[in-house]
């Protein structure tokens, strides 16, 4: 093999997202050479896309907000299924981790007396949302990008060179992880977008912080960067992944003109007052209240509009209802008849507020709009329908430490499972990221402290991943037809939105898993035109490697769940299940495999129990309601001393 | 709606390219970067073009549409008449490095050399105290996605390589605009625009906001107010002592 380029560096961060931003700098603050690798340029990340807001129970605008509650609401959200250690570490540590971005640079939106504001959100009791106008995501991965700057400018002070410490290797793809005899991480083989040219890195630990999946379904608000990397090199490499039936999709996408079909519309709009009608002009999220919320939701126009301004006497619009019930709910207005035009429903905050207010706080959606669709917001309603937004899944990881399965591979963000449970919240993910970013940067700092010696990687997992990488340029297999990277791509996304989308069924699963299965042998005979330098069909052809396994992962786990919670419903199996509510289940890589497909190696699905709640955070919730969850046996343990 | 639609591509690699003839469908409600995703999937697998968001959010899709600096995704067909040829070239100023992607390297070289935001020693993370109408002017500074459509536009550095190593570009000079007008940032940035950053070479033409895809008005409410202080600081001495004691923190 010719002279690869080789680094050496005792912490890698795969991903310059929110979480590996927040991962690298705690890193580096601790003293240790990082360098942060990522697909897109500096500073792009997915990230930049989020809009709405970062959830910490700051208490800045509604004084009675506190961890408990926020920790409450996540909980509510994910339908009980969460780790609920990740929860309470994120509800208590959040507030500190937005304060310090403010300390790096960031300009929040303020309250009257110059705190940070904060603003509603579905799903959180109060308004809890630190945000800058709809482009908080922006925001916050400035901040981080401008904190590494700051880091990078001191090392220059001191040493004369910005990269001493902390690089960042951007346009940098990670297409496999390197691990030693024992299986401990040892590096990362990667290629540079730009010149094709490999890399090879070296160290002891890394963090992935790749993001979602979302690239896998053909509506969604996801980029091209959603592709399941950090999810199918962590089952590659060893690690189990959870909860992957759990797939959020928003309810409110765009749905017409059809080239910007899913681009997502925050759910600010109905946080600062927007509503959802049908076709009838009715308001008809009140007619989906579920049971387990029932008592929660104003049950009144009327009552939902108080809300607004009298938050303490009033009950929330249910306009606000956690996503996954508001998709479905759209979902059947839809199907019965009652969508709009390009069949979505309507999204009317024309009519409840001022336009020059309308412009103010929701300014890039009035853009968005207006650029894309010729729709001016404060004058009509937008139409919007469901669109694959956030994997609940992930890789499944050590709440304290983020540390996987696998010695010195730890994981943050969105490609880490857990903390979300079967429904995220909105706002829970900026915050997600920053809470376990940190920890996991802490947690590679400390075992790379711990280490005795370096792991090793083994030479021949580098050649191999070399040749894995240039296989599309290969001619195919006699007599088979070059199968076109971008065709396979449509196809899978196809096969996930129609037969693995918001609404599932055994039979269609079934049929996904069949055509999932044939889309790996045809990958087998991908075909790549012209070289390596800035060559996108090559590197999709790389990226269909991740879909592949992932979408298995989550087709597979969908089959297995027979109940609806959450991201996950099965037209099938229609209810909440208390004995599933305790079962896990848990992916990884069928590494025995006879005859094992190298390209896209197989996975296994298994059911595992979860770790029960610890009793001080269980006696947060009254008993009646932990009732609507568990079943009778689990709960001996709450003061209210349920029955066994 | 759909038609067929007449595009030139300019492929190549630093070494030199060439515009080449495309016919594309083109259906209602696309942009730009949509026929050229589909140049990708049925005529030019390899035609390199960087994009994130498709919703004009990221500031990855910059490039040049018939000689205008703009974003790919944000750029509607419906612009352009059916039988109009849609040329499209990468960003003229950053050196390319295949197709309609260029090395925009200099302006993360720029980025570094702006001294970061320093806040009073003696306010820990969760004391800041500022007010909307302060933090507003900053704000819309941050607004910037990063698409150096500005650098790209602005003639100090269009076709002078020579100027790159003293000119910032407005959109770094804006940067130090926007932390010299944060409420809480204590470092002096008046000397320093002027003297490293390069903004005396800025005459204020405004193409910088022309280009703007975030509609930030750079000259007007950065560059010019950064010249005032210049000036001030320059040729008041007192102006300049008292301003300095004044942002020391207490
Ligand atoms: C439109 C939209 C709006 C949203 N709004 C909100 C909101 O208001 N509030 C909220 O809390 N959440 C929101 N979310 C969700 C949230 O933005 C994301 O979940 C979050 O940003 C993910 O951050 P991350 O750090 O995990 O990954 P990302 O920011 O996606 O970063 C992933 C990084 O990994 C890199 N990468 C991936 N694979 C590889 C590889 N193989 N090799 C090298 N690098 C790789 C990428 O280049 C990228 O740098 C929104 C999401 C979307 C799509
Ligand atoms: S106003 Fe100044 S910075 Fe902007 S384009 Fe003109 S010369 Fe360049
Ligand atoms: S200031 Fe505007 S044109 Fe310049 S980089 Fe930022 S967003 Fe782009
Ligand atoms: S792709 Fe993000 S701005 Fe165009």
């Amino acid at each position: 093999m010719t002279e690869t380029e080789r680094h050496e560096y005792d912490v890698l961060v795969v991903g310059a997202g929110g979480a590996g931003l927040r991962a690298a700098i705690e890193a580096r603050e601790r003293g240790l050479r990082t360098a942060i690798i990522c697909k897109s340029l500096f500073g792009k990340a997915h990230t930049v896309m989020a809009e709405g807001g970062c959830a910490a129970a700051m208490g800045n605008v509604a004084e009675k907000d506190s961890w408990q509650v926020h920790f409450r609401d996540t909980m509510r959200g994910g339908k009980f299924l969460n780790s609920w250690r990740m929860a309470e570490l994120h509800a208590k540590e959040a507030p500190d981790r937005v304060w310090e971005l403010e300390a790096w640079g960031a300009l929040f939106d303020r309250t009257p007396d110059g705190r940070i504001s904060q603003r509603n959100f579905g799903g959180h009791t109060y308004p809890r949302l630190a945000h800058v106008g709809d482009r908080t995501g922006l925001e916050l991965l400035r901040t981080l990008q401008q904190r590494v700057v700051a880091l990078q400018q001191a090392d220059y002070f001191q040493t004369g060179d910005y990269e001493a410490r902390l690089r960042v290797f951007a346009e940098c793809t990670v297409t496999e992880l390197l691990t030693d005899d024992d299986g401990a991480i040892a590096g990362a083989f990667g290629y540079w977008r730009e010149s094709g040219r490999f890399v090879v890195f070296s160290a002891p630990a890394v963090v992935l912080a790749t993001g979602g999946i979302g690239k896998s379904f053909k509506v969604t608000s996801n980029s091209w960067e959603y592709t399941g990397d950090g999810h199918a090199l962590a089952l590659r490499a060893g690690a189990s992944l959870v909860d992957m039936e759990f797939v959020q999709f928003h309810p409110t996408g765009m749905v017409w003109p059809p080239s910007v079909k899913g681009i997502l519309v925050t759910e600010g709009v109905r946080g600062d007052g927007g509503v959802l009608r049908n076709s009838d002009g009715d308001r008809f999220m009140f007619g989906y209240v579920p049971d387990v919320f029932k008592g929660q939701y104003a049950q009144t126009e009327d009552e939902a509009d108080r809300w607004y301004d009298d938050q303490d006497n009033n009950r929330r619009t249910p306009d606000l209802l956690p996503r996954d019930e508001v998709a479905r709910a759209i979902n059947t207005e839809v199907k019965e008849g009652r969508g709009s035009p390009h069949g979505g429903v309507f999204l009317d905050i024309a009519s409840r507020m001022p336009a020059e207010e309308i412009r103010r706080r929701l300014p890039s959606m009035y853009h968005q709009f207006k650029e894309l669709a010729d729709v001016d917001i404060t004058a009509e309603p937008m139409e919007v329908g469901p669109t694959c937004h956030y994997v609940m899944g992930g890789i499944d990881v050590d709440p304290d430490t983020g540390q996987s399965g696998v010695p010195g591979l730890f994981a943050a963000g969105e490609c880490a499972g857990g903390m979300h449970g079967s429904n995220r919240l909105g706002g829970n993910s900026l915050s997600d990221l920053l809470v376990f970013g940190r920890r996991a940067g802490l947690g590679a700092a400390d075992y790379v402290a711990g280490l005795g010696r370096r792991p090793a990687w083994r030479s021949g997992d580098v050649d191999a991943a070399a040749r894995m990488a240039l296989a599309p340029f290969d001619a195919p297999s006699a007599g088979a037809p070059g199968e076109n990277p971008y065709t396979l791509h449509a196809e899978l996304q196809g096969v996930m939105n129609d037969l693995v989308g918001i609404i599932r069924t055994e039979a269609e699963m079934s049929v996904a898993l069949e055509r999932l299965g044939e889309l790996r042998g045809r990958l087998r005979d991908v075909v790549v035109e012209g070289h390596r330098q800035y060559n996108p069909g090559w590197h999709l052809a790389l990226d269909l490697r991740n879909m592949l396994m992932v979408s298995e992962a989550v087709a597979s786990s969908a089959l297995m769940r027979t109940e609806s919670r959450g991201g996950h419903t099965r037209d099938d199996h229609p209810m909440l299940d208390p004995e599933w509510r305790h079962r896990v289940l848990v992916t990884r890589c069928d590494r025995d495999d006879p005859g094992g497909d190298p390209v896209v190696p197989r996975v296994t699905v298994e059911p595992e129990e979860r770790v029960p709640m610890r009793e001080d955070l269980l006696a947060l919730f009254d008993l009646v309601e932990l009732e609507k969850y568990y079943t009778a046996a689990e709960l001996t343990a709450h003061p209210e001393g349920g029955a066994a | 709606m759909s038609y067929t639609g007449r595009f030139r591509v300019w492929r190549g690699h630093a070494g030199g390219g060439a515009l080449a003839d495309f016919e594309v469908e083109v259906n209602e409600g696309e942009v730009v970067l949509d026929v050229i995703h589909r140049l990708q999937a049925t005529q030019a697998p390899d035609l390199a073009v960087r994009w994130n968001c498709k919703a004009g959010k990221c500031g990855s899709c910059s490039a040049e549409i018939n000689g205008q600096p703009r974003l790919l995704c944000m750029t509607r067909m419906s612009v352009f008449t059916p039988d109009e040829v849609v040329t499209v070239t990468p960003m003229r100023t950053f050196p390319v490095i295949r197709d309609l992607v260029t090395d925009v390297s200099y302006n993360y070289a720029k980025a570094r050399e702006i001294p970061s935001f320093t806040p009073p020693i003696d306010l820990a993370p969760g004391e800041f105290r500022m007010s909307q109408a302060d933090v507003q002017r900053s704000q819309e500074f941050r607004k910037c996605i990063e698409c150096f459509l500005c650098q790209d536009t602005c003639h100090v550095v269009r076709d002078h390589e020579e100027n790159k190593a003293v000119f910032a570009g407005p959109r770094f000079l804006m940067r130090v605009a926007e932390l010299e007008m944060h409420p809480l940032d204590v470092s002096d940035r008046v000397a320093g625009v002027q003297d490293q950053h390069g903004l005396g070479r800025c005459n204020i033409t405004k193409c910088c906001t022309e280009v703007c895809p975030e509609g930030i008005k750079i000259t007007d409410n950065a560059l010019i107010p950064m010249k005032e202080r210049v000036a001030d600081q320059r040729y008041d001495p007192l102006v300049w002592l008292g301003r300095t004691i004044s942002r020391r923190p207490r």
